[in-house]
């Protein structure tokens, strides 16, 4: 059965056709190599086999324009490769600004995944067509790799701090996911499926779901947020003891040692976890560390309510954002 | 063609270092290198017996997608065990500590290494650290992956962790005891007029190994003592949970890993080197290039670990500079392809066992190497990372390259380990057997990377089926190519035709004494006034007549 063998996977995102382009390039060259000195041995092998039992071969020590011929021609030809390679490579580690933003956490052995709206899904991904997509990836145990093949692209999911992955589907469809980093017993059954869907029926996807309101992200984010005592300091007029959180996500914010640090989920996630790794200018490390005491899920929901306070009016003192790198 | 010779029935020497003393104290105790080369040749075949082992269970599990055999825990024991006895305890000492041990002194023309009773140590060392490993194999088995990645191995994992990283801990002492052993040995005992540059290519390629023994082992020491400590004592190195950065496991891993996989093929080189230059009856090709380049493959190799981490998210300029730095450890494996192949222009090749290894090896390697060019290219690691691909990849390596080579130098030396030929017929069936299941078995694996299918998984979606199907028919054809060797090099132990001081003939100062050689390695110490792999000037191989010194040159030197 031929649909048994398909030896070229699907090419659905817009990763695919790159990073196939250049496996054709290597491979090519690596075919040419592997030929030339195949053919060059067999052809030795008989043409130079041994006629008498006490012949010798001719006294032949080596070439220096040979040396360098063949040191030269591979350096140059593996420069290409490098290049090429760390082209793609560099696209793929620069998502895009404006990208549609899905948490995803890997667990022993599950994953899920968490839409902007607050649909969640397990051992499932649904994702508009054409539209860059940046995949937040967290993990609750041990390191995990979340693989779609059909995209062509991996990421690893490393407990303790947060991987991103993007691509941009481009065909509609059901693709396999796969963990690809071996975390234990079920490793082989922690997978699932992307779904790509036109962007209305995304759309209407998204919103068809009954959880979706009243597990909205935001809500409990806000509820932990003073649960935990975090409204305590972080006030947002600016007039607590820390900073106000205002306008803070995606903004600049200015350090104790004089640099600044872009405030992305990874540096909210640090601040919770190492809150002194990183004084915010003019502030007391007074924060507790939040090291054990909050699920991924949970911070997860703090970034997303920290993240909707991108709007809220920043205060004239006690902001942590630098005012002129407002967004 | 048949054998070269037909050549006098030679019978064996009447004293040698085999019939020197008998009893299993003689063995036990001896500080022979010769003797020690015996002791590691029976432990790492043991060791290589139990990997084959599991590996043989693996490929009959993976017959169906849903796997065929064992439950999954049971074969993410499999794979884990397979890959550590194979590494830690097949591979890296199997050419070093057989070959290197046995051939060293009898190359630079010594008496014995320079060390002999830390010789004997290390071969202790690695057995008591092989049976805490084989300890834990038994006690509730292995599930980290050979990798030992945390937390998953410090935290997660329910099997017995701890006796294994002690086992390798210890047997990694070994290692550094072997190199350190090499490198004096090469240094002080060469025989007046064996300089560096008259070096037989094996000897260079062994004392790079040996650099890497000894800088790069302390070093996964350290990093497996520190996991074991963070899983017995709850130390947080390497769990988040604690602080720790279970990144830095891997660099610390694989900073000792990466060298490891230079210190299986190295050595498995500088065999090739010895085997085509004897079988083609003339000076091996560039022969500055291939020594000059085993040191450069030691020591950039320590400087590319990180191209195992492209994507645990380490930062875009370490990738792109560890990617680069990739590149140029493979321009000193291309240069000895190169020169190999150069090396049989004009010669006078036989058709003899080693040869056929040797040019398997270097057909082989060139997939394996051309194929770690695909994974140190950014961009395509995206995807095949973690795949099949790289499955294919280092098995190409490891079993095409390393193995091949080890094969070959066993069949190549045998005649003097031994002092008995093996039945050439069934030798060159075996190794052609070899050839084609090795092809059959690792081939489709490539494929299977690209398609898709990541790395090991008990069990996988339907569309996988068939290409895992022709990898287990590839490997029980493999199989048959590894027990054919080991049933007939017994059996040529007691039955063999003597094989004479040396049957190829080849120009090595190993050549020129007894075989098997006596206790002491040579009557006298001998003298070297002859350049490496020189036969045109080398009557006493029968090959030339001697030079008469008005002889009219005709030739054109």
């Amino acid at each position: 059965m031929q649909s048994q063998l398909p030896i070229y996977p699907d090419q659905a995102s817009n990763f695919a056709p790159q990073v196939d382009s250049l496996m054709t390039f290597m491979i090519l060259v690596s075919a040419f190599f592997t030929v030339v000195i195949t053919a060059a041995i067999i052809y030795f092998f008989f043409k130079y086999r041994r006629k008498s039992q006490n012949e010798i071969g001719a006294p032949i020590h080596g070439d220096m324009r040979l040396e360098v011929t063949w040191i030269v021609l591979p350096f140059l030809l593996s420069m290409v490769m490098f290049g090429w390679g760390a082209v793609v490579y560099v696209d793929f580690r620069q998502p895009p600004s404006d990208s549609l933003d899905i948490y995803v956490v890997g667990k022993q052995w599950m994953w899920k995944a968490q839409q902007p709206n607050g649909r969640k899904e397990i051992n499932e991904l649904h994702v508009p067509v054409g539209r860059d997509i940046k995949l937040i990836l967290a993990s609750e145990d041990v390191i995990h790799d979340f693989y779609v093949p059909a995209f062509r692209v991996k990421m690893d999911v490393v407990p303790g701090h947060y991987n991103t992955l993007w691509f941009r589907p481009t065909k509609p469809g059901r693709y396999h996911f796969f963990c690809s980093q071996y975390c234990g017993t079920n490793h082989a059954v922690m997978g699932g499926w992307v779904t790509v869907m036109e962007p209305s029926d995304y759309a209407s996807w998204l919103s068809s779901s009954a959880e979706a309101a009243d597990a909205d992200p935001i809500l409990a984010g806000e509820k932990l947020f003073s649960e935990k005592s975090c409204s305590t300091c972080h006030v947002g007029d600016g007039s607590g003891r820390a900073p106000s959180l205002n306008g803070v996500y995606g903004g600049k914010v200015r350090l104790a040692d004089g640099s600044t640090v872009t405030a992305d989920d990874s540096y909210i996630r640090e601040s919770l976890m190492l809150p002194n790794a990183k004084i915010v200018a003019g502030f007391q490390p007074l924060m507790p560390s939040y090291q054990g005491q909050l699920t991924e899920d949970q911070i997860l929901s703090l970034i997303t309510y920290i993240k909707s306070l991108q709007s809220q009016p920043v205060p004239v003192t006690g902001a942590g954002v630098v005012p002129a790198g407002k967004r | 063609m048949a054998t070269t010779t037909t050549a006098p029935a030679y019978t064996m020497p009447r004293d040698h270092y085999l019939n020197a003393s008998y009893g299993i104290r003689s063995w036990l105790l001896t500080t022979d290198h010769k003797r020690i080369a015996w002791l590691y040749l029976i432990a790492v075949t043991f060791f290589f017996s139990v990997g084959g082992i599991f590996a043989a269970l693996i490929r009959i599990h993976l017959l169906s997608p849903n796997g065929l055999l064992v439950s999954p825990e049971t074969y993410n024991k499999l794979f884990t065990m397979h890959g550590v006895a194979m590494v830690f305890f097949f591979l890296i000492p199997s050419i070093p500590a057989v070959l290197g041990n046995f051939l060293i002194p009898l190359m630079i023309g010594a008496k014995d290494v320079a060390f002999p009773k830390i010789n004997l140590l290390s071969w202790y060392v690695y057995i008591t650290g092989g049976c805490f490993v084989l300890y834990s194999f038994a006690s509730g088995g292995l599930d980290t992956g050979w990798t030992f990645y945390t937390p998953l191995s410090s935290v997660y994992s329910n099997s017995a962790v701890a006796p294994a990283v002690i086992g390798i801990f210890i047997n990694g002492f070994s290692s550094i005891l072997t190199g350190i052993n090499f490198v004096v040995t090469i240094h002080t005992m060469r025989a007046p007029g064996m300089t560096w540059f008259r070096l037989p290519l094996f000897v260079w390629a062994q004392y790079a190994t040996s650099i890497i023994f000894i800088l790069g082992t302390p070093v996964i020491a350290i990093t497996l003592l520190l996991a074991g400590l963070e899983r017995i004592f709850h130390l947080g190195f390497f769990n988040p949970a604690m602080g720790g950065d279970p990144i830095l496991f891997q660099h610390l891993f694989w900073f000792y890993s990466h060298p490891a996989v230079y210190i299986m093929i190295l050595p498995a080189m500088g065999v090739v080197s010895e085997i085509i230059p004897t079988f083609a009856r003339k000076p091996i090709f560039g022969y500055t290039f291939i020594a000059a380049s085993s040191i450069a493959i030691a020591v950039i190799g320590f400087f590319v670990w990180a191209h195992h981490l492209f994507l645990t998210g380490q930062s875009t300029y370490s990738a792109l500079a560890f990617s680069l730095l990739s590149y140029l450890v493979a321009i000193p494996s291309a240069v000895k392809v190169f020169n190999w192949t150069a090396t049989l222009y004009k010669g006078s090749i036989s058709y003899d066992t080693p040869m056929l290894y040797a040019l398997g090896f270097i057909g082989l390697f060139l997939i394996g190497g051309l194929t770690g060019l695909f994974l140190a290219c950014l961009g395509l690691d995206i995807h095949i990372h973690d795949t099949y691909f790289v499955i294919a990849h280092f098995h190409y390596i490891m079993v095409g390259g390393a193995i091949m080579g080890y094969l070959g130098g066993l069949h190549y030396w045998w005649p003097k380990i031994t002092g008995k030929l093996y039945p050439e017929f069934l030798a060159r069936v075996a190794a052609v057997t070899l050839f084609i299941g090795f092809n059959l078995t690792f081939g489709p694996q490539f494929l299977l990377g690209f398609m898709g299918m990541p790395r090991r998984y008990h069990n996988y979606p339907p569309e996988f089926q068939v290409l895992n199907v022709l990898s287990t028919a590839g490997a029980s054809i493999l199989a048959i190519g590894y027990l054919l060797p080991m049933i007939y090099f017994t059996w040529s132990v007691r039955y063999g035709k003597a094989a004479g001081p040396n049957p190829w003939p080849a120009t090595g100062l190993e050549w020129t004494t007894a075989s098997p050689p006596p206790t002491e390695n040579f009557e006298v110490t001998p003298v070297v006034d002859w350049e490496p792999y020189d036969y045109k000037n080398r009557p006493d191989l029968g090959l030339v007549a001697p030079v008469t010194p008005l002889a009219p040159a005709h030739g054109d030197d």
